[in-house]
């Protein structure tokens, strides 16, 4: 920078607005859907590093499919995927309303990035396994996970599949692919790639999909995991779900001078993609070309989400504190379900009539679930976990010394 | 010790193709103390093969791999070196299984050089057991002879559960009493030196009476075996000297069974004092044979400073210093 005076100063960024003041995403260049060209699967990462700084997307704002990218769901499906978001979205207003009751301790909610985890499942075949983070609830919902689980895994309720030992939200489950939720940021990271090296070392099909959010970039773990996959050309799909915010910290705090996330991927030579994650035909068109070559043995893909969280980032959190209160309504990206609602109808699928039934059936549907789950009770009420259940599963057979524990704890 | 180390690697990746092995300079050759030596050539580059120096990205694979079905046995070139890794050993491989109720499981092994007296200064001499000793869900294994080496560490890839082995870089090349202007006496000519070819088990959990004696128990693993037998013999003590070979799970029952025999306890590690894992030992000691103690028990560890370059038989509780210790405890 020039300054002349000779003295070095030090450069903290900033968000554009803070609270009180006019929402303003000009700074955001949101390319024309279609504009983004879909090149073959097996290209030299060389040749595509614009994508990293571009947004591919599908949907314009007619509601209509356009460009390259457009045409890898069926009407069946599209009209299943605006389920499976309603479906999130109500279960996660449900669970917001259940944390406030005090029938469990703590929630996160998706609200405006249901499209990512929802559309990228349905890219995946059965086998596969994500390393989630907490905001990818879409993968069990989108899969097919009974919800009654979920629940009981946030009620840490006596059928709580996780037997009350972790935080709500931090579900597991091998049989739908999703990985135990840590918690811990990134961790997961190198992990996916490790589960991914292992099926090629086994000369297996299945491929592994790591899933991280724009601040959580920064861990160490990411970098690792970026040079192993680089590496080793691991079957592995790194997902960056770049919802603006990191609690209070706006992403340029994590992204610093790289221009976007998705470039975080060409010093590795990864193919980097960024994607409108508010465009559920987008995400799952990215997502079944990243699917693609990791199965075809061409390595891994970068991708960014460009999304934004519209909700806070937990029930322990306010973001009227550090931005404006309609800055979601100013996200150029609009709203998942409503972009996808308004693809349906205008293709002549659906209507608003048929679109508030579905509602009404979706909310029945998530509380029916509830009420079984709440059978099981909750957080504070009815049936719970033993304490006898705490000391088990820390090691597959009992040490001598949590026998003794557990004796004294008089269980 | 070396060559017991590689072969338990060998009879275990012959056993079972779900075995791998790698780390920084563990492929092509065969690790900085050649302990993977020949590996790569015998079962290929997808069972052995170099990794990125990124001590966390190397646990943080091994983690992903086990939650696939492999059974990783990874290397950390040093002890000193896991730091990065031990959000990856603390926040998930040893809580896997836990928070996932026995959805994912995390059988893997991380083996690391570790302690002093090769004059490697505060980078290659540390002994961190301790920091693994405190976490839910890790057992931590610290053999002092080939054989054990092998028997245990075969254990520790057949554990369902991750293993953090320490090897004492000290004691590759043969044991070592802490005498170091003495010439090096190699495992050829020590009984435990003679490691049996092909598969065998040596059981976690499981300490090893190196000593018999009646007056004093010394507690001790890894290279302070040595060490203490060696101050035993100087000052005419008979004492008892416990190998633990696995600090956890502990052996409680050998220890408790000498000391209510003996009455003394003498605890020897090479680790830093305060919060060393001698700590746990006095209380448990305490705890356990309090009415059995003739005396107070007494701790014989490196100081509490980093370890030294120059001043490394300063720093390290050699066997005049673990003498007075046990002098002290049969006068006390």
């Amino acid at each position: 920078m020039a300054g002349g005076d000779g003295v070095l100063k030090f450069h903290v960024p900033e968000p554009e607005v803070r609270p009180g003041g006019t929402p303003d995403f000009s700074n955001v260049p949101i390319p024309k859907a279609g504009s983004v060209p879909r090149p073959p699967v097996d290209v030299d990462p060389r040749q595509i590093r614009d994508l990293a700084y571009s947004i591919i997307r599908v949907l314009n704002r007619d509601g209509e499919a356009v460009g390259e990218w457009a045409g890898t769901l069926t009407d069946e499906e599209l009209a299943e995927g605006l389920k499976h978001m309603m479906t999130l979205r109500a279960f996660d207003t449900r669970m917001l309303t259940a944390q406030r009751q005090g029938k469990t301790s703590f929630y996160m909610q998706h609200m405006g990035e249901e499209a990512v985890s929802c559309a990228f499942r349905r890219a995946l075949a059965p086998g596969d396994m994500n390393f989630p983070t907490y905001r990818q609830a879409g993968l069990l919902i989108a899969g097919g996970y009974p919800m009654v689980d979920m629940m009981n895994q946030i009620y840490s309720n006596e059928a709580d599949p996780l037997k009350g030992r972790q935080l709500p939200v931090m579900y597991a489950s091998k049989e739908h692919g999703f990985f135990s939720i840590s918690g811990n940021l990134t961790t997961q990271f190198p992990q996916a790639v490790g589960w991914a090296m292992a099926s090629a070392i086994k000369n297996d099909t299945r491929i592994a999909v790591g899933w991280v959010g724009d601040g959580a970039t920064a861990e160490s773990d990411f970098h690792a995991a970026l040079v192993f996959a680089s590496t080793y050309r691991a079957p592995v799909i790194l997902n960056i779900v770049n919802n603006q915010w990191a609690i209070s910290t706006f992403q340029g705090i994590a992204r610093g001078g790289s221009g976007t996330f998705a470039a975080r991927g060409l010093g590795f030579g990864i193919p980097a993609l960024r994607v409108d994650g508010n465009d559920y035909l987008a995400v799952h068109a990215v997502a079944k070309w990243a699917v693609e070559r990791a199965r075809r043995n061409l390595g891994p893909t970068l991708v960014e989400y460009v999304t934004y969280r519209v909700g806070a980032h937990s029930t322990s959190d306010d973001p009227s504190a550090y931005r404006p209160k309609t800055e979601s309504d100013a996200w150029p990206l609009g709203d998942p379900v409503i972009r996808l609602k308004n693809h349906l109808i205008a293709r002549g699928l659906w209507s608003e009539e048929r679109h508030k039934q579905a509602e009404a059936e979706v909310l029945d549907t998530v509380i029916a679930a509830q009420k079984e789950a709440e059978k099981h009770g909750t957080l504070h009420s009815g049936g719970k976990p033993s304490t006898r259940d705490m000391f088990e599963g820390v090691y597959e057979t009992m040490p001598p010394h949590l026998r003794r524990q557990r004796q004294q704890a008089g269980v | 010790m070396i060559e017991a180390i590689r072969s338990a690697m060998d009879v275990s990746m012959a056993r079972d193709d779900n075995v791998v092995v790698f780390g920084e300079d563990v492929g092509y050759f065969g690790g900085v103390f050649r302990c993977t030596q020949g590996l790569q050539q015998k079962y290929g580059k997808s069972r052995c093969f170099d990794t990125p120096i990124s001590e966390l990205g190397i646990v943080g694979a091994a983690i992903g791999m086990a939650a696939y079905g492999l059974r990783p046995c990874v290397e950390v070139q040093f002890a000193d070196y896991v730091y990065p890794a031990y959000d990856q050993i603390v926040s998930e491989a040893a809580r896997l299984r836990y928070r996932s109720n026995g959805e994912f499981t995390c059988p893997i092994v991380v083996r690391m050089p570790t302690g002093g007296g090769i004059f490697g200064g505060q980078t290659h001499s540390q002994s961190p057991e301790a920091l693994f000793t405190h976490v839910s869900g890790l057992k931590v294994v610290v053999p002092s002879n080939p054989v054990d080496a092998k028997g245990l560490l075969i254990s520790s890839i057949e554990d369902p559960d991750p293993v953090i082995f320490l090897e004492p870089k000290r004691l590759y090349n043969g044991p070592f009493d802490g005498h170091h202007d003495r010439p090096v006496t190699p495992w050829s000519k020590h009984e435990l030196g003679d490691v049996p070819d092909g598969h065998f088990n040596i059981a976690l959990g499981k300490a090893a009476i190196r000593r018999e004696g009646g007056d004093v128990t010394v507690l001790a693993y890894g290279t302070m075996v040595y060490v203490a037998q060696a101050a035993c013999e100087e000052k005419g003590i008979d004492a008892e000297v416990i190998d633990l070979r696995t600090l956890l799970p502990l052996d409680l029952e050998t220890i408790v069974a000498s000391v209510k025999k003996t009455g003394r306890c003498v605890i020897v590690h090479e680790a830093t004092l305060t919060s060393g894992f001698g700590a746990e030992l006095a209380a448990l000691v305490q705890e356990h044979c309090f009415y059995h103690l003739q005396a107070p028990i007494a701790r014989v560890t490196g100081w509490d400073t980093p370890y030294p370059h120059a001043q490394e038989w300063d720093y390290f509780p050699g066997p005049a210093r673990v003498g007075r210790a046990l002098q002290d405890v049969m006068e006390g």
